[in-house]
């Protein structure tokens, strides 16, 4: 047991990492227990320590504009993260095959992910808007009854969001993937070639399952992308038309500081660390089970 | 009246002199007037602060949009580092401030200053004396109940100026078929634009004495009533006439619409009528305004700005805070920035006879209480107002709600309000 211990903490390594804990400890932990302890209050702009038991998360449930936001999140996650993988996968087969001009086209679609949510956001906010953007610029070219303006309807506003969402993940995505992509064997491409394997099927039946690693690292970036979309909300549509496109962390942030409701925006930001929660504890069971598994087999 | 500005203005001065020993400061103070009109108005307050003898200096934190305004106040009054002073609207915003023993007490200013006597109407001056003390400082009155139009675009579209809402939903189909946005509305900031829309409708459908019943005893009954469910169906109705520029789009960039005869009639406060002004219109022969949503019954709302003072550790800074505060009421400092704000001074003794025409309607509006409307601010907190907010620019945005969904749905929200 002793040397397990010693075998698994260097003490340099833990020394150096003392900062790193402390900090953790206090910004998240401490943090969170904060946050969960004041959504059982009644706290208002102060906080305060009047319990009231699970009122918040009761108010917070018949609150439209958070069940607005939940489905949102959902539509969003699901449609970003499909898109984000499946282009992402694409992008990065067609960097792969040994272009002219590579490094420029890695700049040009690493370059949404560089910047600022913000600055990309206001970007598309105004390339779409009617007044300013591509309606407008199409009808002065002379196509008069040109009309495209996908943020001013709460119909369509969040497709919107999806695509800008898709516009700037998908370039990290082909990043992480052609990584992986460049760490498979060039033997194992010969003799699929060679025992008349078509490339497609290379890529799904071989390929793809080598890279279990980078798709789950990519994968897990665009989730946690996904949970605190914020800015790119903000910046694109403010949550409108309406509340058309209010997403749980633009809910959260708004009922703190706007609203003066610091209880129901702490019961908002524990039901977002809710499903991190069951995530983190489902992989760790795995990586616990494998462990063991590895253990036992050894 | 000559004399009794004097004297006031002496007493002003002799306030000043009492506030404390003469010490340079800078006082930050967060507002959020940011367009044209608005900002000609605030800097007559820079402008007199600066020069008030005492070498105190305005240091000018302008943040565009109300509620960001204030939610970056109260988030550095939550982190121990308030502003010197902010704007914010009369109303329940603050009442957290004031019982958290966040805001300077102004008392002794007021005594000095004869705060009771000189502020009109008393509802002003209501909203800053709580429990015998002030808080703050009432530095106008706006009322959200006015329509401005353009003569221009009544004219190219054959039909006469509105007299009413029901005229103006007559005529906005002859506007709309010369090319022209009938209807011009901005939905930023959590739709705050549509609601002040919706509140002046209210008021208009159910009348003074019930939308006051409605807000003070929370009534889901008369939120629920077929009145309001009228209201929203002329919402719905208004809606057809904007253009679909309008989601994410400012007031003052609404009103310039107005202004440059691209849209007919905008339903917004008074500070609209400071852009008319920065634009060099008078309002005689190229804008016209609407007193309420119905000439013939004139209303006149309480709204408007007042500003708080925020408790500092540093007797030097509160006594430029007292300073600035005694100020800000002073009579020339009143008529030069409400004359620039398109607002009504607080005080009834100033002179206001370079007033506008539409200036003119309400001061003689306001001379008749059954005509003021509280402001709905006082009856509601910022959490249902936003609440509100939400459901109206909800139901503007989405056709496919109904009438009757968003009646349900108002009525509960105000029978669930604290």
């Amino acid at each position: 047991m002793q040397k397990s211990w010693r075998h698994r903490f260097h003490l340099p390594a833990v020394i150096g990492t003392i900062p790193m804990i402390l900090v953790a400890l206090g910004v998240f932990v401490i943090g969170i227990g904060f946050s969960v302890l004041w959504s059982f209050t009644s706290s208002k702009l102060f906080p305060t320590y009047d319990f009231v038991g699970l009122a918040q998360y009761r108010r917070l449930w018949a609150d439209n504009r958070w069940l607005v936001s939940v489905n949102n999140i959902w539509f969003f996650g699901l449609m970003s993260i499909t898109c984000n993988m499946v282009f992402g996968y694409l992008l990065a087969v067609f960097m792969d095959q040994r272009i002219r001009q590579e490094d420029l086209f890695r700049s040009i679609f690493l370059y949404p992910f560089a910047m600022s949510l913000i600055v990309t956001g206001l970007v598309w906010q105004w390339a779409l808007d009617p007044n300013l953007g591509l309606q407008e610029a199409l009808r002065n070219w002379g196509w008069s009854s040109f009309s495209f303006a996908p943020l001013v309807s709460a119909e369509t506003a969040l497709y919107a969001l999806v695509v800008a969402g898709i516009w700037q993940g998908s370039g990290v995505t082909m990043a992480i993937l052609l990584a992986g992509l460049r760490g498979i064997d060039e033997d194992i491409w010969k003799a699929a070639r060679v025992d008349g394997i078509p490339t497609w099927r290379t890529h799904v039946s071989i390929v793809a399952p080598m890279m279990k690693g980078a798709f789950a690292t990519a994968f897990v970036l665009q989730c946690v992308g996904v949970v605190r979309v914020y800015d790119l909300v903000i910046a694109m549509t403010g949550g409108g038309p309406g509340i058309a496109t209010s997403m749980p962390a633009v809910y959260v942030i708004q009922l703190i500081t706007v609203r003066q409701n610091v209880g129901q925006g702490m019961a908002g930001a524990t039901m977002m660390l809710l499903p991190v929660l069951i995530v983190l504890a489902f992989s760790g069971i795995l990586l616990w089970r494998r462990n063991r598994l590895r253990e036992a087999g050894a | 009246m000559r004399y009794r500005l004097l004297t006031a203005a002496l007493a002003a001065t002799a306030t000043l002199q009492f506030a404390g020993p003469a010490a340079a400061t800078d006082l930050e103070v967060i507002h959020w007037w940011t367009s044209k009109g608005e900002s000609a108005a605030v800097s007559q307050f820079a402008k007199a602060f600066d020069n008030d003898g005492h070498g105190d200096r305005w240091v000018d934190s302008a943040i565009a949009l109300g509620e960001t305004a204030r939610s970056t106040v109260m988030q550095r009054v939550l982190g121990g580092d308030p502003p010197g002073a902010a704007q914010f609207n009369p109303g329940r915003q603050y009442e957290e401030l004031i019982s958290g023993g966040k805001l300077l007490d102004l008392t002794d200013v007021a005594t000095a200053g004869k705060w009771d006597e000189v502020i009109r109407p008393k509802a002003i001056g209501s909203a800053c004396l709580v429990d015998g003390h002030w808080w703050c400082v009432p530095v106008n009155i706006h009322s959200n109940y006015w329509a401005w139009y353009s003569k221009p675009v009544f004219e190219k579209a054959g039909v006469p100026e509105p007299k009413n809402l029901a005229d103006f939903l007559a005529a906005a189909p002859k506007i709309k078929e010369a090319g022209l946005i009938p209807f011009a509305i901005g939905g930023d900031g959590n739709g705050w634009q549509i609601q002040l829309l919706f509140q002046d409708m209210v008021t208009e459908a159910l009348g003074v004495a019930q939308r006051d019943k409605m807000y003070t005893t929370k009534s889901a009954e008369i939120a629920g009533s077929p009145e309001m469910k009228g209201v929203f169906t002329q919402l719905r109705a208004l809606k057809q006439f904007t253009d679909n520029g309008y989601a994410n789009r400012n007031w003052n960039d609404t009103t310039n619409l107005v202004i440059t005869g691209k849209a007919g009639l905008q339903v917004m406060g008074d500070w609209a009528r400071g852009e008319f002004a920065a634009a060099g219109m008078t309002g005689v022969k190229d804008f016209g305004c609407m007193i309420g949503l119905n000439e013939a019954k004139p209303v006149v709302s309480t709204d408007g700005d007042i500003i708080l003072f925020f408790k500092q550790n540093n007797p030097d800074v509160e006594a430029a805070q007292k300073r600035l505060a005694a100020l800000l009421i002073s009579p020339e400092v009143q008529v030069a920035f409400n004359n620039a704000k398109g607002s009504m001074p607080v005080r009834g003794d100033v002179d206001m006879s370079t007033a506008d025409p539409c200036m003119q309607k309400s001061l003689k509006a306001v001379e008749d209480p059954a005509n003021i409307v509280t402001a709905t601010n006082r009856f509601i907190t910022e959490n249902t107002n936003q609440q509100l907010n939400e459901l109206v620019a909800q139901f503007f945005a989405d056709d496919s709600m109904t009438a009757d969904d968003a009646t349900a749905k108002f009525a509960t929200i105000i029978g669930n309000s604290d």
